[in-house]
């Protein structure tokens, strides 16, 4: 990583500048901390304080801290409790549209992968969304394939104002939007963007998406502000693990969420622990990140930011996930479908990647009321 | 006289008010049975009307709400907040909170002392939640809240009253209960911030993270009546340094 690294020249028509400092802030500080130079001192220093800076942050994310993660657990636990009490949020995904225009090297969406595209129409939509709100979810993320063309922010529009009439919380994960076009999308209804930089590293971001508009790291970086400023109150971060180094991605993600927090003390902040998946016709090759490693991480996102909220992807196996709410994360998707559409009707289009917990609405929340916590299905009122 | 709790025109007997948001629902009824609670704050955003795991569904009869507009940035939204729970049900009192700082979840007093005007205008019961400040409470006062609730240290903080000097000036000073919200981490806590004179505790973190939940509320509940005990017989006073000189500085006046 280089301190003045940039790609702003290399915009695409519809991408919009904004001044900022965060992206270099956020470069500069992670490349500046080296996590093999921490030591298990340096890791019981950062766990004996209240409230901790960059550094120590690092310091848990460190081969070092691998030592500490009973304590680390310990310390989550009773951080997650202190805010969130025993609060699980439970939500579903849907996706609208598979269609990509992104050449993303680790992902069944990729425009070059020979899969169904499909996009939903709005009777598809309408019946998806009825059938979820069935179960009883109050809460829906909306999530598409990154193409403006096939699923443009009118397409998004109409999604979000479906979804309106039937949840209560409406969050978004699709491509980078511009302000104006944010504030369009909270007007119809939605309050919550996600976004993954998926690597934080510009030349590995570069290596793994060749063309597109996703190839443009500072735009995807600006997305969370631009959120922000477009009237969103709350956004969330992600690295996709094990895409480049785990331990820097997810150390310069928590700085990244840091940064925009203290620039907008307001915003509600929210991490995802995505973890590299196999998927249709692939299965980049990527480092490997245990279930040790992905807990680490996650345990140092808690401890760090400890009012943040905590997603735990069905990418990761029932046990894992049974055993990391109430621990660090506090939101947790269940009846997870990643083709397009297949909540009411036969999946129309393939799948984004292989999920490892397939388990119903009901099954989750009986999982999580037998673990002693309380299954939320709405924390939200628009206003 | 029977030693009342009187906020807005209602009495009540209890002077523990606790938070419903913390654990599971199915324990809200035995917890504040044991802890003889009487006001139940709810975050109206907990709601679910009509949807699963409603925590409108869970609150015992008998039980007077206290709404809470948790999730307001401003006094525009708290107001929004403030009006669904009266549509709720919810009844008249509302607790104001409104925060716009996602990592410490201090109060913003400006924007309280607005919403405590509009919504004291619409006829309810305001509560505001705030930074333990003499002249934003006297606005607040002045603005029509029936209680001010301080904080005594940062929500969920469990520290105790970090502010106690501060939330003595308003109990010395104001005319409305001080109730002291956020921060209360133990039985302890909660009774000397009624020897001081709070007129109630506001617990919900404490309780929610004990590992027997109904027995700490009971400890909450007994530290509450002792501190107000203790209120109301007059404590002597506590020196600070040691004992006293026999007025060896008025000596003086003795002499000849």
């Amino acid at each position: 990583m280089t301190r003045e690294f940039t790609d702003a020249g290399n915009y695409f028509e519809h991408m919009e500048p904004i001044s900022s400092e965060v992206m270099r802030n956020t470069l500069s500080e992670a490349s500046r901390l080296n996590s093999l130079s921490f030591t298990e001192n340096d890791v019981r220093i950062a766990l004996g304080k209240d409230r901790l800076g960059a550094e120590d942050f690092a310091s848990l994310l460190s081969p070092a801290a691998g030592n500490f993660l009973e304590e680390m657990a310990q310390r989550a636990r009773e951080e997650t409790r202190r805010y969130f009490g025993n609060s699980v949020g439970i939500f579903t995904p849907l996706y609208t549209s598979n269609y990509c225009d992104n050449g993303c090297l680790y992902c069944g969406f990729s425009a070059d992968n020979d899969i169904r595209r499909a996009k939903l129409s709005p009777e598809n939509i309408e019946k998806e969304m009825s059938n979820i709100a069935g179960s009883g979810l109050a809460e829906i993320l909306i999530l598409t394939g990154e193409s403006r063309k096939m699923s443009d922010v009118e397409f998004l529009g109409d999604c979000v104002r479906i979804a309106a009439k039937h949840f209560r919380n409406i969050g978004l994960e699709v491509y980078p939007l511009s302000i104006g076009e944010y504030t369009y999308l909270r007007d119809c209804g939605a309050d919550y963007v996600t976004v993954f930089q998926e690597t934080y590293d510009p030349s590995k971001y570069e290596a793994v998406h060749p063309f597109g508009p996703k190839s443009i790291f500072s735009y995807r970086f600006d997305s969370q502000e631009r959120a922000l400023i477009g009237g969103m109150r709350g956004v969330a971060f992600g690295a996709l693990l094990g895409l480049g180094d785990f331990r820097k991605d997810a150390l310069a993600c928590g700085i990244h969420a840091y940064l925009l927090q203290r620039k907008y003390p307001h915003a509600e902040i929210s991490f995802s622990l995505p973890r590299l998946r196999p998927f249709i016709n692939g299965n980049y090759s990527a480092e490997t990140v245990s279930e040790k490693d992905l807990l680490q991480v996650a345990l140092a996102y808690r401890i760090f930011m400890p009012f943040s909220g905590q997603t735990i992807s069905s990418r990761e196996s029932p046990k894992f996930r049974d055993n990391i709410v109430g621990l660090s994360a506090t939101k947790i998707s269940a009846g997870v479908s990643v083709g397009i559409g297949g909540h009411a009707e036969e999946k129309k289009g393939d799948d984004q990647f292989d999920i490892s917990d397939p388990r119903s609405v009901h099954e989750i929340r009986r999982a999580l009321t037998e673990k002693g916590l309380q299954p939320v299905f709405n924390d939200y009122v628009r206003v | 006289m029977k030693d009342e709790l009187r906020i807005g025109g209602k009495k009540f007997n209890s002077r523990f008010i606790l938070g419903s948001g913390k654990f599971s629902l199915d324990m809200i009824e035995a917890v504040m049975k044991n802890g003889g609670v009487e006001i139940a704050t709810l975050a109206v955003r907990r709601a679910n009307a009509g949807g699963e795991e409603n925590i409108l569904d869970h609150i015992p009869e008998g039980l007077t709400l206290l709404p809470n507009t948790s999730g307001a940035r401003n006094a525009d939204e708290a107001v929004r907040i403030a009006l669904l729970a009266r549509e709720l049900g919810c009844g008249d009192m509302i607790k104001i909170e409104i925060i716009k700082d996602s990592r410490y979840l201090l109060p913003d007093n400006c924007e309280t002392i607005k919403a405590t005007r509009i919504l004291a205008d619409e006829g309810f019961t305001v509560m505001p939640y705030m930074m333990p400040d003499l002249s934003a409470a006297r606005s607040m006062a002045d603005a029509g809240a029936s209680a001010i609730m301080p904080l005594g240290a940062p929500i969920g903080s469990n520290k105790g009253l970090l502010t106690k000097d501060f939330i003595k000036i308003l109990v010395d000073e104001l005319d409305l209960p001080v109730i002291v919200d956020a921060g209360i981490g133990r039985p302890s806590q909660a009774c000397e911030a009624m020897e001081i004179g709070c007129a109630a505790v506001m617990a919900n973190t404490a309780i929610a993270t004990a590992g027997d939940i109904p027995m700490m509320a009971k400890a909450f509940e007994l530290a509450i009546k002792a501190g107000r005990m203790a209120f109301l017989s007059k404590p002597g006073r506590v020196l600070s340094d040691g004992g006293e000189a026999s007025s060896p500085l008025t000596k003086f006046l003795e002499e000849t």
